[in-house]
């Protein structure tokens, strides 16, 4: 049985090559303010990476930030690689500079959400607690 | 690709069949395994039951030292040296979780990314949730699970508090301590409550000014002291050779049966 007070892990990052990282140290931060276990695995992750931290760590979701507009092959190949490891139960989520044309192809692919700057960190927050366990 | 995959796990396991899949190394399971432990529920007692006579074998290395003196780093220069012996490498770093949410960031592995493409190695974070003593509550529990998943070696990194840290030495046979130059004075290293437990204390960050003055003054305290900087690899050959060193003395001590 699950208690109430095991903390979501959820790991976050960047993956591809771009720096930009104000956005998803703002993210890991609020994610942590609210109890939540935020597995941060810094800059320049490859989805193969990301997938091997997620599985090691047991997250119940992966949310990465993309700044490069590599997001279109970036998010798939993601939930591409936690199907062949069977692991298709962690939640894929994510931000950036993502085009609002490129959203809905992304979520149909099975992307959870996507936020775009400006975004308050309550409605992230709010989205990863409403995460099923 | 599915039937020799190593992450692979079906979804809802039996406990028999998780404890099957975590002998068989499967690091999905060695996960699920680890995050039942952590949340302490029924399901604990049957796990443990069934992973610790499969357990006992790994020497536990534990690494401490305050924040910020270079335990990941050590041990990510630890990894590369028993990845090079051939050795199959779990990692347990534990971090401090906030009193207040019960949140935590969790950043030792930002140190050690060379080797989460490894299929030999197995690095997982754990937040103290709570617990006092350096350490989290399963993190015993986690060290049985990577044990009897085959893990060669297992390294406990401590969240790094100083006097707080005394569970450490009741986990692992060797305790190596990382500090970093300008620790202070004499009077300081003696009070740091944690070189009690220390078998080895690496002198981390030897590429700054002051390491040889804190290593020498840490002579005067402690058995066995080395030099290391932890970024570049240096140092870190002479501390490999100190804990096996430290763990073929322990074997004369008490030789481990079976
Ligand atoms: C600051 C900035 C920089 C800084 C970055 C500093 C840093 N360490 O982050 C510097 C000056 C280094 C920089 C460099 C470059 N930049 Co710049 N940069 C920006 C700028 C102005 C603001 C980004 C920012 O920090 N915003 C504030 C944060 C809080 O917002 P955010 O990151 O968007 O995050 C929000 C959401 O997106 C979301 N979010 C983000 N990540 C995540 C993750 C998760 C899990 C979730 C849930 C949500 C989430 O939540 C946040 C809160 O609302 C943007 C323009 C813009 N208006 O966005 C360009 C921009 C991102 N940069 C751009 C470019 C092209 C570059 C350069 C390539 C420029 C160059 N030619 O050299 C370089 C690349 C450097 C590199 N190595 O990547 C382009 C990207 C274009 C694209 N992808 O289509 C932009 C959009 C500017 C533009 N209009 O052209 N940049
Ligand atoms: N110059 C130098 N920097 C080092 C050395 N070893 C580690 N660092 C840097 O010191 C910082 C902290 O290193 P970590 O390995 O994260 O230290 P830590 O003790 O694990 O830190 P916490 O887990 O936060 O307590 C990082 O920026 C490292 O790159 C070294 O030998 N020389
Ligand atoms: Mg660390």
């Amino acid at each position: 049985m699950t208690t109430a007070t095991t903390p979501i892990r959820v790991l976050i990052g960047k993956v591809g090559l771009d720096g930009h990282d104000r956005g998803v140290k703002l993210v890991a931060r609020a994610l942590r303010d609210s109890g939540v276990e935020v597995i941060y695995t810094g800059l320049h992750q490859t989805p193969e990476q990301v997938v091997n931290i997620a599985i090691q760590e047991d997250v119940n979701a992966i949310g990465l930030s993309i700044h490069s507009g590599a997001h279109t092959s970036l998010f798939p190949r993601v939930l591409e690689l936690l199907k062949t490891h069977h692991a298709e139960d962690i939640a894929v989520f994510g931000g950036g500079i993502i085009p609002s044309d490129d959203v809905g192809p992304l979520m149909e692919t099975g992307v959870r959400a996507l936020f775009p700057p400006g975004t308050s960190m309550s409605r992230i927050v709010e989205f990863v607690k409403g995460l099923p366990r | 690709m599915s039937g020799s995959n190593p992450l692979t796990v079906p979804e809802c396991p039996t406990i028999p069949s998780l404890l099957k899949e975590v002998r068989t190394g499967n690091m999905r399971a060695i996960s699920r395994a680890i995050s039942l432990l952590e949340t302490n529920g029924p399901e604990r007692k049957a796990l443990l039951e069934g992973v610790e006579p499969f357990s006992g074998h790994a020497p536990i290395i534990g690494i401490t030292g305050y924040p910020g003196a270079g335990k990941s780093t050590v041990i990510d220069q630890l990894i590369t040296a028993y990845r090079s012996q051939g050795k199959k490498v779990g990692v347990l770093a534990v971090d401090i979780s906030s009193s207040l949410t019960g949140g935590a960031i969790l950043g030792d592995r930002i140190r050690m990314q060379h080797h989460s493409l490894d299929e030999r190695v197995y690095i997982r974070s754990m937040g103290t949730r709570g617990h006092r003593g350096g350490l989290s509550m399963a993190t015993r529990d986690a060290i049985h699970v990577l044990d009897a998943a085959g893990y060669d070696v297992v390294l406990v990194e401590t969240i790094g508090m100083g006097q707080e840290e005394g569970e450490i030495a009741r986990i692992a046979q060797t305790v190596v301590d990382v500090v970093a130059p300008g620790l202070g004075d004499d009077v300081q290293a003696m009070k740091a409550g944690i070189l009690e437990v220390a078998h080895i204390v690496v002198v981390n960050k030897a590429d700054h000014a002051g390491a040889h003055e804190t290593l020498q003054s840490l002579r005067e305290w402690v058995p066995e002291v080395l030099l290391a900087t932890a970024t570049t690899g240096e140092g870190i050959p002479s501390l490999v050779e100190a804990i096996t060193r430290h763990q073929q003395s322990l074997e004369v001590e008490a030789p481990i049966s079976g």
